[in-house]
């Protein structure tokens, strides 16, 4: 455990070694992990969590390669957490997001990281909520989450990050239809970017359109806003709207999304806990394969063997 | 086999005419090489201005007919020799130009009225040709005398080359500046090589190759219209630059059908009245991707081949590699191999004394067509994209590529595609019959302790000035080659010129796409 | 729960060279293997090179230069490795290297030199049998 106290003491300090090693710890779900990160969980919540999705060719790495620079500027250190798709034939994945992002590599107050999604269901990584805690409690003032947003699994990263941002790009019409059914809900911020384009008009007032039809979310009027992030236009304005997002969740949302954040991984932490070690448990009996055969041979279905397994819990 | 089945609507006129006619498949001269040998440029350049003005004047004693000038990675980025991201670069793939005072060296004794001169330059292209004007000046020789090409192909830069230094819309202005001011000043001058080259060497097939070439030089003939120019002010100087691979029968298709197809979209889309606007004039040179760095003399029968298919299909121009390049640099011995292998096809092989000799052959007819069709067929996608620039935003000529490149490789891998040397016919060691070229690190010392001494001594204050203006005009989206020739002549290094139009224009940053 | 080691490897292209073609294929066989290939894009300083190598916490770095410049660009970054004290990250490169340079730049911790044709099996078999997974 020697191993695991030092790379807490080092994330702690900022160590960007120690950063990078309890992250691939906690990817690789190695056993210090869950350690590792409840007693980082008690050093975090200091960070304003930025999700950043649209769909590939919105220019979302290039728009956070400018929000970094401004937020520099300002004097803010930035965490950046970048997520790509795992092939699900291969198992290998390409993560080029930095690409555009590299000048700050060499930043001291920037941290970035590529991840691949290993084939979790939603978009995200199951270890990307843990990294963003792991840049958090490193003293990072904003932690930005980078995933490609390619429709109804990208409301996961609601579950990571204060604000959500959702970048989309005139031309790319098909896709702003494709997946509105699943963003609509999702976004804090719209940002029409590559603004330089025929369209961003028509772009910005469909989306505007749909906001108008959208009466259920209540509270935070999402912002609608053009950037061109090739020169930089629109990113005062766009981090002005983080700020003002920021402010309205100071006054009482974010508690509340911080429950309903709260509520929600702690289900998912029962859910996995119990579900882990009843497998086990069938497993060391020897009585997992049995189960599965008696489901394939149609004697009893998944659902009545939980009852049973539920029902016997509750009588220890 | 192919039989008269296979061009069973072969129609002499209409698919072949005769050399020097519409539509140009047998050649663009009606006597070809009875009349005028290709000329035999040799791409050369490295170490110090004065090394590779001692190379050039070797190659032009050795009967090489034009000259080529490879620049170093810093100046093909617009970099001065003693920027940080030069460390290590300076003089090592190239020649380093950083001021007009390189350029005097490089063509000392070398009276540009007396040579044709080849610039593989594209982001920097206009400063290399302001300074190429600027040395014309003070030589005495009048502008119109001045006979070369430029690269200048930036759209290329961004899907194949990757040297890029501003976002696309600004880089296609200053090929356009280049167009314009060529079509008014440099009526000698070939501004743009449109170059399918690269395209090939970052793995693209033949037929891509040639598609994405001819819609880049669609993308070229419409901005230059879109400046105002009349399409036969400008069209007869546009120049092609493709590659000859391995496959012998298919690149002569490629050349055969690049000509015609050319000749068509010139005469049908743009509806020129000049004919020598509907000429593909082209320069070839062989496939260094094709190189093995295993048996690498093997390389020489390559080269070979390459470029008797380049002959055969009918080139105005020709580089042939030499055979180390797989190692390092070309040493002295290998490039006079190469260039004694393009002089034995000219003098020796008896290849020359027919015109286009292998038209009628059923085969090369058919493959001349399908390439032809083909290529079409992509042109007719890109169009539907849009053009060439939103292709480019879509990552299409990428992915394209990227994809040709991988499958190639696999088919290597798999033996599918046996390569001699590589995958067959191996040996335990290589023979390598000569030293390789090495680009000494003092290189580097000597080229940044001039051009630093160069800098104390210019009139800095008349820089200032002149780039100052530059800045101003560049603001205005004026044509910028007066005001570039202007300050290379007060001493503003290319590095500078760069940076001001960096401010600009800002910088480009690449899309990645595997 | 069980546990999901991937090998991880950076292929970053140093000096200013643009010749891609070679890193992006083996970028792409690598990713094929199963492993999860982070690319840092075209003209990397050394200091970009070994920060990113240490931020993303590779098992491997793949070299890629074709501009002449390793003699110089190379044993600036095993230096910057060593002095951030990842030098256990596995280091290979590849492009074009003159055979004779390839002894010196085995000596500064490169443990393999690709020159142009190597199989990319060869390269996919190399990296697993060199990395501790």
């Amino acid at each position: 455990m020697r191993k695991a106290e030092q790379l807490v003491q080092g994330v702690l300090q900022g160590n960007r070694r120690s950063i990078a090693k309890t992250i691939t710890l906690i990817e690789n779900n190695e056993p210090e992990a869950p350690k590792i990160v409840s007693v980082l969980y008690q050093q975090t919540g200091k960070a304003h969590v930025i999700g950043v999705t649209g769909p590939t060719g919105s220019g979302k790495s290039t728009l956070i390669e400018k929000l970094i620079r401004e937020l520099r500027r300002r004097g803010k250190t930035v965490g950046v957490v970048a997520v790509d798709p795992t092939s699900p034939f291969t198992g290998g994945a390409f993560l080029g997001d930095r690409v555009r992002m590299q000048e700050h590599s060499t930043d001291e107050g920037v941290f970035i990281r590529s991840m691949a999604n290993r084939n979790a269901t939603g978009g995200l990584a199951k270890a990307t909520k843990d990294a963003v805690r792991v840049l958090d409690a490193s003293g990072k003032d904003i932690v930005i989450v980078e995933t490609v947003g390619a429709g109804q699994s990208e409301v996961e990263i609601v579950k990571v990050s204060h604000t959500v941002i959702v970048v989309l790009a005139p031309g790319l019409g098909d896709d702003i239809q494709a997946i509105k059914a699943g963003i609509m809900e999702i976004a804090d911020i719209f940002v029409v970017n590559k603004a330089d384009r025929q369209n961003a008009d028509k772009s910005l007032s469909e989306i505007q359109a749909m906001l108008e039809m959208n009466t259920e979310k209540k509270g935070w009027k999402p912002s609608v806003l053009k950037t061109t992030a090739l020169t930089g236009e629109g990113i005062t304005e766009l981090l002005a709207r983080i700020e003002e997002h920021k402010e309205y969740l100071k006054k009482g949302a974010l508690e509340a999304s911080r429950k309903d954040q709260v509520e929600t991984e702690l289900v998912e932490a029962i859910k996995q806990k119990i579900a882990e070690s009843m497998v086990e448990d069938l497993k060391r009996k020897g009585e997992w394969e049995k189960l599965k055969q008696k489901i394939l041979a149609k004697e009893t279905d998944p659902y009545s063997v939980a009852d049973r397994l539920l029902r016997k819990l509750r009588r220890n | 086999m192919y039989t008269p089945e296979d061009i069973r609507h072969f129609d002499y006129v209409k698919d072949l005419g005769f050399p020097g006619e519409y539509p140009f498949t047998r050649g663009l001269h009606a006597t070809m090489y009875r009349g005028r040998l290709w000329t035999m440029r040799q791409f050369s350049g490295f170490g110090t201005a004065e090394q590779t003005n001692k190379r050039f004047k070797y190659l032009l004693s050795e009967g090489e007919t034009g000259l080529s000038i490879a620049f170093d990675y810093p100046t093909i980025m617009g970099y001065d020799s003693d920027h940080p991201m030069a460390t290590g670069e300076v003089g090592q793939c190239g020649v380093a130009v950083s001021s007009l005072k390189d350029m005097e060296i490089l063509f000392d004794g070398i009276p540009l009225d007396k040579v044709s001169t080849s610039m593989t330059i594209n982001g920097p292209a206009a400063m290399l040709l302001a300074m190429y004007v600027a040395i014309g000046d003070k030589q005495g020789v009048p502008r119109e005398k001045l006979d070369g090409t430029t690269q200048n192909d930036n759209l290329k830069e961004f899907f194949a080359q990757k040297l890029c230094i501003f976002p696309p819309k600004p880089s296609l202005k200053l090929s356009t500046d280049i167009i314009e001011y060529c079509a008014r000043h440099l009526p000698n001058w070939n501004p743009i090589s449109i170059s399918g080259y690269h395209i090939r060497e970052a793995g693209s097939t033949a037929v891509q190759e040639l598609a994405f070439t001819l819609a880049d030089g669609i993308a070229y003939v419409e901005s230059a219209l879109e400046r105002g120019l009349k399409v036969d002010e400008f069209a007869p100087r546009l120049s092609f630059f493709f590659a000859s691979h391995n496959d012998f029968f298919e690149e002569i298709a490629k050349f055969r059908a690049a000509r015609r197809l050319w000749a068509k979209i010139m005469k049908e889309r743009f509806n020129t009245q000049d004919p020598r606007s509907l000429w593909m004039r082209m320069h070839v040179q062989t496939s260094g991707c094709t190189f093995t760095a295993q048996q690498p003399v093997n390389n020489v029968i390559r080269v070979a081949f390459q470029s008797l298919a380049a002959v055969l299909g009918g080139t105005q121009s020709l580089h042939t590699n030499s055979f180390d390049e797989a190692l390092a640099l070309p040493c002295e011995d290998a490039v006079r191999v190469a260039l004694r292998t393009q002089q034995i096809i000219a003098y020796e092989s008896g290849v020359t004394d027919t015109i286009d000799p292998l038209g009628g052959s059923y085969y090369v007819e058919y493959l001349t067509n399908k390439m032809e069709e083909r290529a079409t067929e992509y042109i007719d996608r890109i169009d539907a994209m849009g053009g060439v620039a939103s292709a480019i935003e879509r990552g299409f000529f990428q992915k394209e590529i990227a994809d040709s490149a991988y499958k190639y490789q696999k088919e290597i891998e798999s033996k599918q595609r046996t390569l001699v040397g590589v995958n067959d016919y191996t040996v335990e060691k290589d023979w390598v019959p000569m030293e390789l070229l090495r680009v000494h690190p003092k290189v580097e010392e000597e080229q940044v302790a001039r051009f630093q001494k160069m800098k104390k001594e210019r009139d800095n204050r008349k820089v200032k000035e002149v780039l100052d203006k530059l800045h101003d005009e560049t603001d205005k989206d004026r044509n910028l080659m007066p005001t570039i020739i202007k300050a290379l002549k007060a001493y503003a290094t290319l590095g500078e010129i760069t940076e001001v139009l960096r401010t600009v224009f800002g910088e480009y940053r690449e899309l990645i796409v595997v | 729960m069980s546990t999901e080691r991937k090998i991880r490897v950076l292929i970053a292209k140093p000096g200013l060279d643009s010749h891609d073609r070679g890193a992006k294929i083996v970028a792409r066989a690598l990713r094929d293997a199963g492993m999860e290939i982070i690319y840092t894009g075209l003209r990397q300083t050394p200091e970009q090179i070994v920060e990113t190598a240490l931020q993303e916490d590779v098992d491997v770095i793949g070299l890629s230069i074709l501009s002449g410049a390793h003699k110089v660009l190379f044993p600036k970054i095993m230096g910057l490795i060593k002095e951030k004290g990842i030098d256990d990250m596995l280091v290979f490169a590849g492009g074009i290297i003159p055979h004779e340079d390839i002894h010196d730049l085995k000596k500064i911790g490169i443990k393999e030199v690709f020159g142009p044709g190597t199989p990319t099996g060869v390269l996919v078999k190399f990296v697993q049998e060199n990395t501790r997974k």
